[in-house]
């Protein structure tokens, strides 16, 4: 009963409203299985949702996917959104955004917007997205993001592929007068997973980007910020993923499960309640999957002692689980997990081979599995 | 070209556009809401926020608070200029 009295409402919510999307990233960290468009949830249940998540006291909400521009009625949610007084940013690709479009639902009442990029490098870029022409048409619409008068925040994901180009990354987001650049390592869920020595970094290369990273948030101080995350592979302590499982963060796929993270749903075990069939306010206090790994309770040894268990609190979930095979063990990112040199070792013998090619992410690919070395 | 802002007390700041402080009626309390942000100020900051309308100085914010707290103003000043130079190097202030 404790636990529930201290349970606080969270802070944000990804709302995912489209698993559709132009691009074909080889390292989507959405799931293998995609949501089809005719089970994607209808604009009512959004509105509806948008109107739960104010009434809670969530204060941001993200549209995300996929494509969230691939929704017509994307102008609908943000303006719902921007009434009940939710902080709105907008997750995307650009590929598909005029500049119309992108200025009504600025007037509608959009906040912020990030933009993915592949690389700083048209060519490379490109090849990454597996998407002509997609480089020059986010910088075009970084450009107006800027125009328009919005923040702008650059998600760059980097990997042994484009780590190269950090410096020229960081420059890409400082001409583009963007407000915030997130270094983002590529993460291995979903159908990133395939691909993973395709994008696994080298240590080198990870010390090499922290030195440019450090060197940039002094340069840059009040001009750019960074965000920049440690691979956990690379890691010695698990990060706080999403601030604690169950603590300041819902997710909401394209047909509205609710998550607690947007990887959860490899978590198999876990039946999700969806809005269709619940309130929000209901499956954050009461879902099962939210209360099974929320708090410090549920910890395995060594956690459960660990002076850190309210810091990161246990980690990855998701992680333990693709690693390990038990959703419940020590995120093996930490040094005190039995199999964190393991794990270790075969990131650094993954990032010391060829590259091999992408395996995009393509319908035709879904069954094709990474050949061994 | 854009450069950092160096906040001095003669500085009038003012909370930009993309940048929402408010009271939230669900949770009763302050906070400064920005992109993938939100930050809780406490009660001092919340006074101090509060005057950041664009309208006034860094000083005359200083002096208000001197009167009110009956402490010296250049402690004061001093005070509030390093804590907003935070927040204007977050991009979560600009001068007016």
């Amino acid at each position: 009963m404790l636990k529930k009295a201290k349970l606080q409402a969270p802070l944000a919510v990804l709302a995912e409203l489209s698993h559709r999307c132009p691009l074909s990233c080889a390292y989507c960290s959405n799931p293998v299985e995609l949501i089809q468009k005719n089970k994607e949830l209808e604009t009512k249940d959004w509105l509806r949702v948008i109107d739960e998540a104010a009434d809670m006291g969530i204060y941001q909400i993200h549209f995300s996917g996929g494509e969230p521009t691939a929704r017509k009625d994307l102008e609908e949610m943000v303006e719902h959104a921007h009434k009940r007084k939710l902080y709105t940013n907008l997750i995307t690709s650009a590929v598909l955004l005029q500049r119309e479009r992108l200025e009504k639902l600025k007037n509608l009442g959009l906040e912020h917007v990030q933009i993915s990029f592949q690389d700083s490098e048209s060519e490379n870029a490109n090849r990454i997205g597996n998407f002509k022409n997609g480089h020059e048409k986010k910088l075009e619409v970084a450009k107006w993001v800027r125009e328009l008068g919005l923040p702008l925040t650059i998600n760059a994901v980097m990997h042994r592929q484009n780590l190269h180009n950090l410096e020229n990354m960081i420059k890409m987001a400082k001409d583009l007068d963007a407000d915030r650049l997130e270094v983002a390592n590529v993460q291995y869920y979903g159908w990133a997973l395939k691909n993973r020595a395709a994008f696994m970094p080298t240590k080198d290369q990870l010390e090499k980007s922290m030195e440019i990273v450090e060197k940039a948030r002094k340069d840059l101080k009040g001009i750019l910020a960074i965000d920049y995350v440690l691979p956990d592979y690379y890691a010695k302590k698990p990060k706080s993923c999403m601030g604690g499982w169950g603590r300041q963060f819902l997710n909401i796929d394209p047909e509205g499960n609710v998550l607690p993270c947007h990887a959860a749903q490899t978590i198999k075990i876990f039946k999700f309640d969806n809005v269709k069939d619940r309130s929000l306010s209901w499956i954050w206090e009461n879902s099962e999957p939210f209360n099974k790994f929320r708090g410090t309770d549920w910890m395995p040894s060594p956690c459960k002692t660990c002076d850190r268990r309210e810091i990161d609190w246990g980690g990855c979930r998701c992680q333990a689980l693709a690693l390990t095979g038990d959703v419940g063990a020590v995120d093996p990112t930490c040094e005190f997990s039995p199999l964190h040199e393991k794990i270790f070792g075969s990131a650094t013998e993954e990032s010391g081979n060829e590259a091999p090619e992408f395996i995009y992410r393509l319908p035709s690919n879904k069954d094709v599995e990474p050949v061994k070395k | 070209m854009k450069e950092r802002l160096l906040l001095k007390s003669e500085t009038v700041p003012i909370i930009p556009d993309h940048v929402r402080f408010e009271f939230n009626e669900v949770r009763k309390e302050w906070v400064l809401l920005a992109p993938e942000r939100a930050l809780y100020p406490d009660p001092i900051a919340t006074e101090v926020l509060k005057k950041c309308d664009g309208k006034i100085s860094i000083q005359l914010i200083g002096e208000d608070l001197a009167k009110k707290y009956k402490a010296p103003v250049e402690k004061i000043v001093e005070d509030i200029t390093k804590m907003l130079q935070n927040l204007a190097d977050k991009g979560f202030l600009k001068e007016c």
